[in-house]
């Protein structure tokens, strides 16, 4: 039970999926009287942007497990949405098995959405409560297959209910009727409906107790296995990270800061934001070893640092930092690191 | 010895259409001066119920159904609600999880740490100024005569939470309650609020129940830990000992449970099924159909929660022997 299950980075060079210089801003200067300010006796027209991500490129390999993690407003759950085109980029290219899918209309990208999934945060919001479990799993199947007879349906979501361990015979219930984790199995089942091949989990454990929690991440491992299915898992769950991913992306104010495979990044973490952030987990049984301390506080995405973005909460800071912004580099196999104190070596 | 706070049997229940619910099912634990315990638990195990049940603020349509709570040689429990006034906010605080619902959005952080002072002690405003500006150097706010002069939603979350923590400092108290005081915070700024209550706690000698369902976060700031499932305790002991030997199966299954304990990728031990709601909890052991070790007698009769071994280690099992060197009890 506790064998290794097998690592498919390099099985595949190509990928899956693929991000190459994705930026996302949102306009939130409002109507046009907002946008208006007098600055030194004039009249000034100005937009206010939120930069939520900010030049994001990488790679998911098939079958791999992708996590990307981050603090609260680092941009991570708009990145999962920019990827599945939830959200239109700014500018960057998507790719999905090679084909761009970032400029595709609603129906062109109808095949794309059936390979695609998302499992959401909270199954409490994500289910329409005015829809049976039945309703619920089927539209999805009847919407891409619009052929399929009445009984295939029907097996169909007798079959899928039965993987993620909800009994068929509740099928005519009501999402009330559920507890959070056997909702957060309904949204997984839901998921599963397509046979997709990519599924973005964004915080699919985040709402659950540590005992249902466990339930459902070996859920989505079991599945994995059986079905070949690639993961983007966004969490800020350390701990779960450490367990279920094949490599690990660490992002801060919308910027990709390093990208390691997770067992490397968890025993050796080069960028000086992944060592604080990794120092801060609480861990059982283990008497606090003194984590590093960062000074001050995240800074808005509206008016981003110049330079590299964590400058401001750096120990490691220099005049380099503040100016020019580093670029993402590979620093040892499969170890990309964006930051200007270890690419000259100072970390 | 006294204790500085003993909870006797509590017992707490909600009166509904259908009947009483008991949330609180008689649990029992003590708090020494200075001493910090963890109270640990899934969600509608009992221990925000426990929380507010200890400074009586359990509000309708529940109450109090049973046991006491002595602080300083007094019964909380059946004390009217004036002189309850008199001790909750004074003698023992409460932290709560959501700072920005703790905060009044419409004061001043100034006027809301004078008004706590006031509303305990006969002192002028520039002296209680005084008193809040100290402790907002306390808890580390930067710049804190300006600070006082400004509004909940010009802080950020983590600096939210630490003029809670400064506002429940205030007047001094023997015990501080902090519900899950740091799980709307990022990973971080928790490591650094939990830094600064175990430090604050440590200089002013205050007494801490830490309320939370993280393992991680008790067991490196208390001393003692009490787990909680199903409306009781089914195991205490110092946290050290209840972390590295533990004797419940349900404390073992939350720990097994944690993934980081395992090679990554593995399968991680789940506990089957889910805690039972209040209106069917099963007859016997309240863990007993989600128990791998569970025997006839676990569905029949409750088990007592008794002393296991010399070190203040107290189980409620069948299942689980006292040490050899108790002797017969």
């Amino acid at each position: 039970m506790t064998t290794e299950r097998p690592n498919p980075i390099k099985s595949d060079k190509n990928g899956l999926l693929a991000l190459k210089q994705v930026v996302k801003h949102f306009d939130i200067s409002g109507g046009l009287l907002d946008r208006l300010r007098f600055e030194k006796g004039r009249l000034k027209h100005q937009r206010t942007t939120v930069k939520a991500v900010n030049n994001v490129s990488f790679t998911i390999a098939p079958g791999e497990t992708f996590s990307v993690v981050g603090e609260s407003g680092c941009g991570k759950s708009t990145l999962a949405r920019t990827t599945l085109g939830i959200y239109p980029p700014n500018s960057g290219r998507i790719l999905y098995r090679g084909e761009r899918i970032d400029n595709k209309n609603a129906q062109q990208m109808l095949p794309f959405r059936r390979k695609m999934q998302m499992i959401f945060q909270d199954p409490y919001a994500s289910l329409n409560p005015r829809m049976t479990v039945m309703q619920t799993l089927e539209e999805p199947v009847v919407f891409h297959n619009p052929s399929i007879s009445r009984n295939q349906v029907k097996d169909r979501v007798a079959e899928v209910m039965s993987q993620v361990g909800v009994d068929p015979k509740w099928a005519a219930r009501y999402p009330h009727e559920f507890s959070g984790g056997q909702r957060q199995r309904i949204s997984i089942a839901r998921a599963l409906m397509v046979d997709p091949e990519f599924i973005v989990a964004d915080e699919p454990v985040s709402a659950l107790d540590v005992s249902i929690q466990a339930q459902i991440l070996n859920l989505l491992m079991d599945a994995q296995d059986q079905r070949g299915l690639t993961y983007m898992f966004i969490t800020h769950d350390l701990s779960v990270v450490e367990h279920i991913s094949t490599r690990v992306a660490v992002m801060y104010l919308g910027t990709l800061c390093e990208l390691s495979p997770a067992r490397t990044l968890f025993e050796s973490p080069r960028h000086p934001y992944t060592q604080a952030l990794l120092s801060a987990i609480p861990k059982l049984g283990r008497k606090k070893t003194g984590h590093v301390k960062l000074k001050g506080e995240v800074p808005t995405p509206i008016n981003l640092p110049s330079g590299c973005v964590f400058h401001g909460r750096c120990i490691y800071a220099d005049p380099r930092c503040v100016e020019e912004v580093p670029q993402a580099r590979t620093v040892e196999n499969m170890v990309i690191v964006a930051c200007h104190a270890v690419e000259e070596g100072r970390i | 010895m006294s204790h500085l706070l003993e909870v006797n049997d509590l017992e707490v229940k909600f009166g509904l259409r259908l009947g009483d619910l008991t949330a609180i099912n008689g649990i029992s634990f003590n708090l020494n001066k200075g001493e910090r315990m963890g109270l640990v638990g899934e969600s509608g195990a009992g221990k925000s119920v426990t929380g507010f049940a200890i400074i009586n603020l359990i509000s309708k349509p529940g109450f109090i159904s049973g046991g006491r709570v002595m602080f300083n040689g007094r019964d909380l429990a059946a004390l009217s609600e004036e002189a309850m006034r008199e001790i909750r906010g004074n003698h023992i605080s409460m932290i709560f999880q959501d700072p920005m619902m703790t905060l009044n959005p419409v004061l001043t952080i100034g006027t809301q740490m004078v008004e706590t002072l006031q509303a305990h002690r006969s002192i002028t405003r520039s002296e209680a100024e005084a008193i809040a500006l100290e402790k907002l150097k306390k808890v580390q706010i930067p710049s804190p005569e300006k600070r006082l002069a400004q509004y909940p939603h010009e802080f950020s979350g983590g600096m939210r939470q630490r003029i809670v923590i400064a506002i429940a400092l205030i007047t001094d108290p023997e015990i501080i309650i902090a519900d899950e005081p740091t799980t709307a915070l990022d990973v971080t700024i928790q490591a650094e609020i939990m830094d600064l209550l175990q430090q604050l706690c440590e200089s002013e000698d205050t007494g801490l129940i830490l309320i939370t369902h993280d393992l991680g976060v008790v067991s490196q700031v208390t001393e003692k830990i009490a787990v909680m499932y199903a409306g009781k305790i089914v195991e205490s002991g110092p946290t050290e000992r209840v972390v590295n030997d533990t004797k419940h199966p349900y404390t073992q299954g939350l720990i097994k449970a944690l993934p980081g304990s395992l090679q990554p990728g593995a399968r991680l031990n789940q506990i089957q099924g889910m805690m039972p709601t209040l209106t069917d909890i099963p007859p016997g052991c309240a863990f007993n159909p989600r128990c791998p070790i569970c025997e006839a007698i676990c569905r029949d009769q409750e088990p007592p929660f008794i002393p296991v071994d010399h070190l203040t280690r107290m189980v409620a099992c069948h299942m689980v022997k006292p040490d050899p060197s108790m002797g017969t009890r």
